[in-house]
């Protein structure tokens, strides 16, 4: 029998693919976190996609009380850091064709954004992909485009793939891409988050493998479940990961076999590696993450707007930041110390159409999550 | 930015694969994937790249979600299904 009458209530209302294992591993997870017997229990995953999932089922309903699973730094665009914001916007301003991923373009740098710029008259494009930033590219031969490179290591990848094919001369890379893992560290030692076990993300891991994970359980003495993204994914993850923390065993688990093996993508790590290097750099309101910032590698540099262009940020640093932002919590938020509802800007005067913060505006953000599904949705009282 | 989605290969040209994503046909560069593909397979779609040749045994399991997501796509203001669409996008136009 369970013994949460909530969870019951939730499990009823929400659809599974299968209802009958859904009911056994909140069973599970509810068994597992009593026998833990300390309150809370706090796990963190990394990944936007798996707060979507989590908020748009509703399965923080079915969540014991004392399990707290709370969303670390997992949203790309929210942790692109102000400086490098202001780079796109500056390149933009001097007359550059800046190519970016959607989300990017409603976060301020220090004071502007790139729809800002665009708003200017800069010229700022929308890409799904960097293939066809470099299509803009080949479309545009009388203008520099330069392709604003965010999000972790899979949309790294594509970038890697890209600066190793042809491109044309007019084409290149200001890379502000993150690499997940060093980030792990950091929010592992915060002593705020108290964080005991990670959850990590399934389409992340299917290119650097499971393996990756193993240095940082032994360092830390965490351990790490990898985790698909079905709500039944998610809820075998979290229980597995429950086990581990009760059973003191920080070990390395790979729930999403289907997608993720131990070496992960061999070819795709090659090209990342062949084309980045890591290093140091900010986390926009997290911390200095060492190796948390992949930079082009010095034989690429003829593609490195960085090096080619000279990037001119004074001009943006007289601008002023909006009165609110100072009230914003985000990076609490990315570290897992504070949720979006602790904000008190969170559905008021911040909003998904008039955001304050970078996690109010990008789709994978915790607070524009939470402020479509509800991040701890009351199903009894529907 | 995090969720791939996966579609079936319909053809395979020089380092890329025609790929079907519940109707909608799209051309995915192969330059990264981790196995050979042939027409038949199922792949791992994101940002216009194949990450992963999906074993077939796991593609029931591996389209549920995505089923799940696309059925309530209809009204457009779902971040995951807006999500997807976005992975689809990011594809090449046959």
């Amino acid at each position: 029998m369970i013994e949460n009458p909530r969870a019951e209530a939730a499990l009823r209302q929400l659809k599974f693919r299968d209802p009958e294992i859904a009911r056994r591993l909140v069973r599970t997870i509810e068994r597992v976190t009593h026998e833990i017997g300390r309150s809370p229990v706090s796990v963190m995953h990394v990944c936007g996609s798996h707060e979507q999932a989590i908020s748009k089922f509703g399965l923080r309903a079915t969540f014991p009380k004392d399990l707290n699973v709370i969303m670390g730094p997992g949203c790309p665009v929210c942790i692109t850091d102000m400086p490098e914001v202001d780079e796109g916007v500056a390149l933009a301003r001097q007359g550059c064709v800046v190519a970016s991923y959607g989300d990017m373009l409603r976060v301020r740098g220090t004071a502007l954004s790139l729809n800002d710029a665009q708003a200017e008259g800069a010229s700022v494009e929308v890409v799904y992909s960097a293939t066809q930033a470099v299509e803009l590219a080949r479309a545009m031969p009388d203008r520099e485009v330069v392709f604003f490179a965010t999000g972790f290591e899979t949309t790294a990848v594509a970038t890697a793939a890209i600066v190793r094919g042809n491109l044309p001369k007019n084409f290149s890379i200001l890379s502000a891409h993150k690499y997940i893992p060093p980030a792990m560290e950091i929010v592992a030692e915060m002593p705020e988050t108290r964080v005991e076990g990670f959850l990590a993300a399934g389409h992340a891991a299917t290119i650097t493998g499971w393996g990756i994970f193993e240095p940082f359980v032994e360092r830390h003495r965490i351990p790490v479940v990898v985790a698909g993204f079905e709500p039944l994914d998610i809820l075998a993850g979290l229980a597995r990961l429950v086990e581990l923390v009760r059973d003191g065993e920080p070990a390395v688990v790979n729930m999403f076999p289907r997608c993720v093996t131990r070496e992960g993508n061999l070819r795709a790590q090659e090209e990342l590696w062949s084309v980045f290097r890591p290093i140091g750099g900010r986390w926009r309101g997290i911390a200095h993450v060492p190796n948390g910032n992949l930079r082009l590698r010095d034989e690429w540099a003829h593609v490195d707007a960085r090096r080619r262009f000279t990037i001119d940020l004074a001009a943006l640093w007289d601008g002023v930041p909006p009165a609110l932002a100072a009230d914003c919590v985000c990076g609490d938020i990315m570290s897992g110390i504070s949720a979006p509802t602790d904000c008190k800007l969170f559905g008021k005067e911040c909003v998904p159409d008039a955001p304050v913060g970078a996690c109010m505006v990008s789709s994978e953000g915790a607070c524009r999550i939470w402020h479509q599904y509800g991040g701890h949705p009351n199903l009894e009282a529907l | 930015m995090c969720l791939g989605v996966p579609g079936r290969v319909v053809s395979v040209r020089e380092g890329f694969a025609e790929v079907d994503f519940w109707g909608v046909r799209r051309e995915v560069c192969l330059d990264i994937v981790d196995e050979p593909v042939a027409p038949g397979d199922y792949i791992l779609n994101h940002v216009g790249f194949a990450i992963r040749r999906i074993p077939a045994e796991d593609i029931e399991q591996t389209l549920a979600l995505y089923e799940t997501l696309l059925e309530e796509a209809a009204d457009g203001g779902d971040l995951m299904a807006a999500d997807v669409r976005s992975e689809i996008s990011a594809t090449g136009k046959k």
